[in-house]
């Protein structure tokens, strides 16, 4: 059998240099949505270990579950539990998005010149949907200086050339 | 120009969509044809408080916005099942 090889839609382009932060790809995850049904948000909670509240990251064995919209959670990784599908509508993201990740003393404030939010109160961990430009992104909070960027794999270019 | 989500809190105007009046969230009865006439057709156009509606696109939320035309004050901001 063929054996595909994971690859990011981003591995061939040239990533621009930062003056004291660096800008690095990361490497293919597993992604899955979660909108859980009316009312289904508190059972949901209980069999997943949580479940992360607006701006939210929620971190469990193996997966971070992070909040992605209203009503929406992306889980990062492949360890989910069984029995989740009465309780929610799930569908695989994986190779919809591509992630960068940003680190360094100026990254909050090289981010705050392409993010039309407040980065100085978003939370660490912490997750927001925004805008880059007229980009739709999700961007998540590891460390204080330390940010991951994720976008649509097709707008992924346009991305690079906005950071 | 900022807007509360009740999702993401006050965020720039560039994340939202606009909408229309808030009057829409009442829809008239069936056979009310007057009433279909304004709720199509005619708005209010108050001077001082009103209420409109915004789509917030990065989170997907419809948030009902109370704002002053006269100050420019944005009040507030309720999901729709709040403002029903
Ligand atoms: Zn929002």
């Amino acid at each position: 059998m063929i054996r595909l090889k994971e690859t990011s839609a981003i591995a061939q382009l040239r990533l621009p240099t930062l003056a004291d932060c660096t800008l690095r790809v990361l490497p293919p995850v597993r992604i899955t949505s979660i909108a859980p049904y009316p009312g289904q948000v508190e059972a949901l909670r209980a069999r997943l270990g949580g479940f992360p509240a607006p701006g939210g990251v929620v971190t469990l064995q193996g997966t971070d579950l992070v909040w992605a919209g209203r009503d929406l959670a992306f889980a990062f990784g492949d360890d989910l539990p069984d029995g989740l599908a009465a309780h929610c509508s799930m569908s695989d993201q994986s190779d919809g998005w591509c992630g960068f990740a940003l680190q360094g003393a100026g990254a909050q404030a090289l981010l705050a010149r392409r993010l039309p939010f407040d980065l100085r109160k978003m939370a660490s961990p912490g997750s927001a949907r925004s805008v880059m430009d007229h980009l739709p992104v999700l961007v998540l909070r590891r460390a204080s200086d330390r940010f991951e960027i994720w976008v649509w794999r097709s707008m992924v270019q346009s991305a690079l050339a906005h950071i | 120009m900022r807007l509360p989500c009740p999702c993401c809190g006050w965020r720039d105007l560039r994340e939202f969509t606009y909408k229309g009046a808030a009057d829409m969230l009442h829809r008239p009865a069936l056979d009310d044809a007057s009433g279909w006439d304004d709720h199509l057709h005619n708005r209010t156009n108050p001077a001082g408080e009103t209420r409109d509606l915004w789509y917030h696109d990065p989170c997907g939320t419809w948030v009902c916005v109370t704002r002053d035309t006269v100050s420019h004050a944005v009040i507030s901001g309720a999901t729709l099942g709040e403002a029903r």
